[in-house]
């Protein structure tokens, strides 16, 4: 990494992270990297801190101590909505999407535009919206399922929902926790292929269990245990890593 | 693709049309002067039903001290009212002449430099806005920028509640402690008392409650308010999505207590006195259950769940006055229970789509070709 000791410009840099929740460390003394463009995948055992690193880093859990430089900025010190706006986007692992509004509107919302109380009250649903809507709704596969409320769509088409209202906020991260969890085979097909389409141009940092598809679109693969790494590299390096077969992979 | 482009949806404008026939038309004819006062009554709780749809119904935001606003706004209307009719003249026979009596029956020798301002009608209507707007500010950014909501939230509203009322009958040198300020008569020397001045006072009201209306579904269209839906239902998601959660809380937290405080500012006019007895705690409640009972996500539902909790706490109280307040708690649990939606949920389930239904049948009985009308009949929200 240091060759040279060239400073390298890093997306995401996460120095000596550690969050305790009264007394137990779920993340201790962590450090990683994330490069522009890079697909980075967390994976580990139940209860190793992996949600835990993402709430950090979108501002949901304060860090008790250590810090996390995107592009440069501070975030453990900005507020969950200026994290977002600095250009981080998080889903969560249950879909969460607003179930009383329609499809239409559920991606609305996510548009970047008119995020202060006035600058809503006066947002215009203009062609530039209803464009972008649009297309964000063709790739998540939803596109003849604008007008339905949210409530009516299945697990699958929830959670693409929720990556299509990541995806119309444009974030440099984007951070996707289990986003092929709970669903059937043809949905997970149709969800690697879309993850596929959107981690262009983007880092990504995912958690994931689903080893076919972690093998599939991980650049790099970070294991945690118990809140530190175990291993990190390339999923070849991390699946012959013995102390990784141990934890993890070979039960 | 078309979601709600045009102001009123269809239904919205049966329900608005009815509302105005109803307030504007039917009442005023078949009501004496009388009934009708009762009903400008009734109405201004209207208000306070109707801010508690955005805040409660669209924000999620139980408030259950919106009698504090009431009262703000009423005894803001009231001081004014009251400045009025003790002018020297109507006063001479007080120790101190030009005071309200209350204060000369409280040993107080001069008028409170707070009273001061009230002389002028212009800072009264301001006062009336603003006074409740930057309490509701207060309250609000302490409490939603610290993440305090729910049930805690709610509780804390109480406590406010509790607290303005022990201040109010307190200090009763300042305030008329727990009689009120009684005795208004005269609005820039127009007698509000006579009952041509309570019909003009009734219609005056139905206006102001029309233009609130119309800015409650003006919010409720814009995306402030989809994303107050939106925080009803995914508080993380919408912080997520890059809006600070608070700042909208706070909003509608504040538009709830201006729409109070009219209401409150209109109570004082059209009732001719304000008392910390609408104020406090119970008070406060009996607003969540006018809006509960309409309907706390149908704007026109508050206004029909003020007027008709009130009718029957009129006749109900009027034959059994002890029995009314057991009465008002089961009504409450019962629409909580059985229909959480309230009045317009009853009619947006039950009698809508039968309405829909028969008009659909009678259209095709008349052997008409167009069945779009059917898909015309789309639901009520």
């Amino acid at each position: 990494m240091l060759i040279g000791h060239q400073p390298k410009p890093f997306l995401l840099a996460v120095e000596a992270l550690t969050v305790s929740f009264d007394g137990f460390k779920a993340v201790n003394n962590l450090s990683f990297y994330v490069e522009e463009n890079e697909i980075r995948v967390i994976i580990g055992p139940n209860g190793a801190g992996k949600t835990t690193v993402l709430d950090l880093i979108c501002g949901k859990t304060k860090a008790t101590s250590g810090s996390i430089q995107f592009r440069g900025k501070e975030l453990t010190k900005l507020k969950e909505n200026q994290i977002v706006q600095t250009g981080v986007g998080r889903k969560f692992q249950t879909p969460s999407v607003f179930e009383d509004l329609t499809v239409f509107e559920n991606l609305e919302i996510s548009y970047p535009r008119g995020r202060t109380v006035f600058g809503s009250l006066a947002f215009q649903r203009d062609d530039a919206v209803k464009q972008r809507v649009e297309e964000v709704a063709e790739m998540i596969f939803l596109k003849d399922r604008l007008d339905t409320y949210a409530d009516q769509l299945s697990h699958g088409q929830k959670q693409w929902l929720e990556i299509g209202m990541l995806l119309i906020q444009d974030p440099e991260l984007l951070m996707l926790d289990e986003p092929v969890a709970g669903m059937s085979v043809s949905e997970r097909a149709k969800t690697a292929e879309l993850l596929n389409r959107i981690i262009k141009d983007r880092s990504v940092l995912v958690i994931e269990h689903d080893m076919k598809f972690v093998e599939d679109i991980a650049h790099k693969v970070t294991v945690l245990h118990q809140g530190q790494i175990l291993s990190e590299g390339t999923m070849e390096k991390v699946k012959n890593d013995p102390k990784v077969i141990e934890v993890y992979l070979g039960h | 693709m078309i979601i709600n482009s045009r102001f009123f949806n269809r239904s919205e404008l049966i329900g608005f049309v009815a509302l105005a026939l109803v307030l504007f038309v039917i009442l005023p004819l078949s009501l004496d002067v009388f009934r009708l006062n009762l009903v400008a009554k009734y109405l201004t709780y209207a208000f306070v039903a109707l801010g508690l749809v955005l805040c409660w119904g669209y924000g999620g935001i139980l408030s259950l001290g919106q009698g504090v606003f009431f009262g703000l706004g009423g005894y803001c209307m009231a001081m004014f009212l009251k400045l009025e009719a003790s002018s020297v003249e109507n006063t001479k026979i007080q120790s101190t002449p030009g005071i309200p009596d209350f204060m000369d029956w409280n040993q107080i020798t001069s008028l409170p430099l707070f009273w001061q301002p009230f002389h002028s009608l212009t800072f009264t209507v301001l006062a009336i806005i603003l006074v409740p707007g930057l309490f509701a500010l207060i309250i609000g950014t302490a409490m939603f920028k610290r993440r305090v909501g729910g049930t805690y939230f709610a509780i804390i509203t109480q406590a406010v509640a509790a607290i303005l009322t022990i201040l109010i009958v307190g200090q009763q040198g300042y305030t008329g402690g727990i009689n009120g300020m009684t005795d208004l008569r005269t609005l820039k020397g127009w007698d509000i008392r006579p009952d041509h001045a309570k019909v003009i006072l009734y219609f005056f009201e139905v206006f102001l409650l029309f233009g609130c209306i119309l800015i409650a579904q003006f919010i409720r269209l814009t995306k402030l308010g989809r994303i107050l839906v939106a925080m009803r239902e995914q508080e993380d998601r919408v912080r997520f999505s890059g809006y600070s959660v608070a700042n909208f809380k706070i909003f509608a937290f504040c538009m709830a207590a201006i729409f109070a405080a009219i209401g409150g500012a209109m109570f004082a006019l059209n009732v001719g006195f304000m008392s910390p007895s609408f104020v406090g705690i119970v008070p406060s409640i009996e607003m969540v259950i006018y809006t509960a009972v309409g309907g706390r996500t149908s704007i026109f539902g508050a206004v029909w769940g003020a007027l008709l909790v009130n009718f029957a706490k009129t006749s109900l109280s009027e034959s059994f006055p002890q029995l009314w307040l057991f009465g008002l708690g089961a009504l409450f649990i019962a629409v909580v229970l059985a229909f959480p939606n309230g009045l317009s949920g009853i009619w947006a389930d039950y009698v809508q789509p039968r309405i829909d239904r028969l008009l659909a049948s009678r259209k095709s009985r008349s052997g008409a070709w167009a069945d779009n009308s059917v898909a015309d009949g789309a639901p009520a929200e």
